[in-house]
């Protein structure tokens, strides 16, 4: 790249130039005249929350869409890129969020696609495998070229999707949100990777909303809040509060403000409760706990330690082995025919760990989410009818409530940010004035501004008295919300502790190690 | 010896049903692994046999009949292809309408035009197929067993059947060997890949739907041209749907394609062969029942026998970019 550059005078070391891009979808401006400098040979990060506009951006980089005004320049020379052919013809190369492989090919055949270079397939296979071992050894990236990409993990798919760009002759490679669905291991990995290919004289631009990977590999950094193209910043020169700030646009609640709890008179009891999951393993093993009113309980664990089961049994989704529940003083039949809209009308408001699946039809609006299991209330009723009108307006009223983005009921729901998702069933079930409140996961890919939202409403329903019962597997967040923690391991609660623990003896709990009872006691 | 003639003419039988039912199988293998379903095999077969039919009538060649099949298939795939493709409609939808224009119209223009009652008239020597004999076959049929099955199985048939079988080897090449064929089975497996390593799929997807029309037609011509000599009404009777079937047993793979039609080939032609004729140790069975058979039969198998058949992932979605 450097005695490339040499050539070609002043403008050598940027690499891509965005000029007033501007592309709006409909109601959403998505991007607001964003302006953009990368330079050669550099690890550019581009951070915002989610929905803040940073893949329509690239997807516009990559031929994708299209810009409705603005121009970009690669290597200093306005380029047209009308579509993917476009971008890889002038280098750009782009690992997607979710990857773009056919799962039932092979590397080979993936990697080949759309750059087979012949009408007949055997006489580009052998070049192919040639490069494919040369791009191996140059980078690291180690795949079997005949492995079928569905019997990869995810680490290797990426790492074929990266080969896939390479392969075209990518000298900028986009990676969004890379590191989202890797392991811890995986992602060191990959940067490994990343770094590799800077040295090569690759130049990468790293979308993502982790601070945490922004500030460790990294050159440069541009935030982007609200479709607008906020900062850059020299990584060396910034700080995770810094872009913290910068990205939500004030500054971000680390610690959650909230007084102490008082607490009243049980309004949940749980007893010897015992669930089964599907394959017959016991998952939940005998458990008993209260939730008492004005408090908020969180459990703590790793994921998979019987949480989803607790939640499902005590929220009237699946059948309980064992075990008694009582709410608000009157007993809930567990271990039979549960109901989960009984339970709702007897004042239990749950939200679903899995918003997706569970929480939300992604296909409904806005609107229609906002009634979904209440729509038999007669105040979204007309007759036998739905009221339109009432349910619209109480949409409105819920959006301006919880701050939904952006403010349109008739939006369909998938095309919410986690975060707004997120505030959609949160205002569905907390509008309601429940008596007890479950909640799963409650931030669970919601960007940083949402958390702060959330956290605020959770400690607001506990201070109108209501019994909240928290389950997280990020246990900042649960010592941050909760007045009593209970830990999970194994289907058991084996330790509660109050939300002043330290970190490290959380930790050794939901890891099985009992002893430090002995140790706190 | 005698059963062993029987057996020969019914495996004769065999072929000749088989082969439409293996030309539209692999129109189908084609738009389906691209990632358009097609229930209008039925309809475009049904609209080519009777264009066959009526252009080798009225212009007096078998090849200016084929050309009108094929031209006619095509026409209605690319209406498919309109449908499910550029305008994102219900593939199946689509499909079914297909097939009620081909139904319909074939009828009506055939009234309208000949005035047989929707027949068109019957084909002459010239206007039709004939059947082509494979060298030495008169001079082999005397040796038994091999030479019977040389000259009276294999050999005595019309070129599309053998058109037909070389199809098979010709289209596993293509689908497996070829460019074409890579990109083909992405599509229909995720068009979002196809999209982002800069092939467009929409120009991929109407390349595959006209791969389909062009065999349905040359399906609907061999069943107007050469298996009967001119066209009837609903003379495809459900061949298309059989053949859609074979298409799912047979995992849309196309050797497996072949065998499956072969099948129900075989059932179609017991079913006739048996019509009339005792059955050992039951008797007689009712006409009604030996044709009823090989749908019967094809139910059970699909239900029962072939496992999970996991279809294109991508199958009977339009594709739309996603944010």
């Amino acid at each position: 790249m450097t005695n490339l550059g040499k050539k070609r005078g002043a403008m050598n070391d940027i690499a891509i130039e965005l000029k007033g891009i501007d592309k709006k979808f409909g109601l959403i401006h998505a991007n607001k005249n964003i302006n953009l400098t990368v330079r050669k040979g550099t690890i550019h990060g581009i951070v915002g929350e989610n929905g803040a506009g940073k893949s329509t951006m690239m997807s516009i980089l990559y031929g994708f869409y299209q810009a409705d005004d603005g121009d970009i320049f690669v290597d200093g020379k306005k380029t047209e890129i009308r579509d993917p052919n476009a971008a890889i013809a002038v280098g750009i190369g782009m690992v997607h969020q979710h990857f773009m492989l056919v799962e039932n090919f092979t590397v080979l055949e993936n990697i080949m696609l759309g750059a087979e270079e012949s009408q007949i397939l055997n006489a580009g296979i052998t070049k192919a495998r040639q490069e494919l071992k040369r791009l191996e050894d140059e980078y690291e990236l180690e795949v079997d070229p005949d492995a079928v990409i569905e019997e990869l993990p995810v680490g290797i798919q990426q790492r074929v999707e990266i080969l896939k760009a390479l392969y075209r002759g990518a000298e900028i490679l986009i990676l969004d949100e890379p590191t989202g669905v890797l392991t811890p291991a995986e992602a060191d990995h990959l940067f490994r990777i990343l770094e590799q290919l800077k040295s090569q004289g690759k130049t990468i631009l790293l979308i993502t909303h982790k601070l945490r990977e922004i500030m460790a590999v990294t050159d440069e950094v541009s935030v982007m809040r609200r479709g607008e193209m906020v900062a850059t910043r020299a990584t060396a020169e910034t700080s995770v509060e810094e872009l913290a700030e910068l990205m939500v646009g004030r500054r971000v609640l680390l610690q959650v403000d909230k007084g102490p709890a008082s607490p009243g008179k049980v309004l949940m009891s749980v007893e010897n409760l015992t669930v089964r999951d599907s394959r017959g393993v016991d998952m939940v093993k005998d458990v008993s706990f209260t939730v008492r009113a004005g408090e908020i309980v969180g459990i703590a664990g790793i994921a998979g330690n019987g949480q989803s089961e607790l939640l499902q049994a005590i929220s009237g989704i699946r059948r309980a082995v064992r075990g008694k529940v009582e709410l608000q003083g009157q007993p809930v039949h567990v271990t039979g025919k549960t109901d989960a809209a009984e339970l709702r009308r007897r004042g239990l408001a749950h939200v679903p760990e899995d918003r997706q699946h569970m929480g939300l039809v992604l296909k409904f609006d806005q609107s229609e989410n906002t009634i979904l299991g209440y729509h038999d209330d007669p105040k979204y009723l007309n007759g036998v009818f739905l009221n339109i009108d009432a349910i619209r307006k109480d949409a409105a009223d819920k959006i301006e409530k919880y701050d939904i983005r952006p403010p349109n009921p008739l939006l369909k729901t998938a095309n919410f940010s986690g975060g707004n998702q997120q505030k959609i069933v949160l205002a569905r079930e907390m509008e309601r004035d429940p008596a007890v409140l479950v909640i799963g996961q409650p931030t669970r890919g919601v960007d940083v501004g949402a958390i702060e939202f959330i956290h605020k409403r959770i400690i607001e329903m506990r201070d109108a008295g209501k019994a909240v019962l928290l389950v997280s597997v990020e246990l900042d967040e649960i010592r941050a919300l909760s007045d009593r923690i209970l830990v999970m391991f194994d289907g058991r609660i084996v330790g509660e502790r109050a939300p002043d623990a330290g970190e490290a003896e959380l930790g050794l709990l939901m890891a099985g190690v009992e002893d430090t009872r002995e140790a706190a006691e | 010896m005698e059963y062993f003639d029987t057996l020969i003419v019914i495996l004769q039988s065999t072929i000749r049903v088989s082969v439409p039912l293996i030309l539209a199988a692999l129109a189908g293998l084609y738009s389906e692994r691209a990632g358009i379903f097609d229930i209008g095999l039925e309809g475009k077969m049904l609209a080519a046999a009777f264009a066959g039919g009526a252009a080798a009538s009225v212009f007096g060649s078998a090849f200016i009949g084929l050309c009108a099949a094929v031209f006619v298939s095509v026409c209605l795939a690319i209406v498919h292809g309109f449908a499910s493709i550029t305008q994102r409609g219900n593939q199946i939808v689509s499909g079914v309408a297909i097939n009620f224009i081909a139904l319909g119209a074939t009828v009506i223009l055939g009234q309208a035009w000949f005035r047989q009652g929707g027949r068109t008239p019957q084909l002459r020597d010239g206007e039709r197929f004939t059947t082509v004999e494979l060298p030495f076959a008169a001079e082999l049929a005397d040796i038994p067993v091999l030479g019977s099955i040389y000259s009276n199985l294999l050999s005595g048939h019309f070129l599309l059947t053998y058109l037909a079988f070389a199809l098979v080897p010709f289209t596993w090449w293509v689908l497996y060997r070829t460019r074409f064929g890579l990109r083909l089975r992405a599509v229909g497996e995720n068009p979002g890949a196809v999209d982002t390593a800069g092939i467009s799929v929409t120009w991929m997807r109407y390349r595959a739907v006209i791969c389909c029309g062009i065999l349905c037609g040359v399906a609907g011509a061999y069943l107007s041209m050469a298996m009967t000599a001119g066209f009837v009404k609903g003379m495809t009777a459900g061949k298309g749907f059989i053949a859609l079937a074979a298409l799912i047993f047979a995992k849309w793979k196309p050797v497996n394609v072949m065998f499956a039609c072969l099948l129900f080939g075989f059932l179609d032609a017991m079913s006739i062969r048996m019509q009339g004729n005792p059955l050992p140790f039951i008797g007689m069975v009712p006409v009604q029942f030996m044709q009823a058979l090989p749908y019967l039969l094809t139910v059970i198998l699909l239900a029962g026998f072939i496992g999970k058949a996991i279809p294109p992932r991508a199958g009977g979605v339009p594709y739309v970019k996603e944010r």
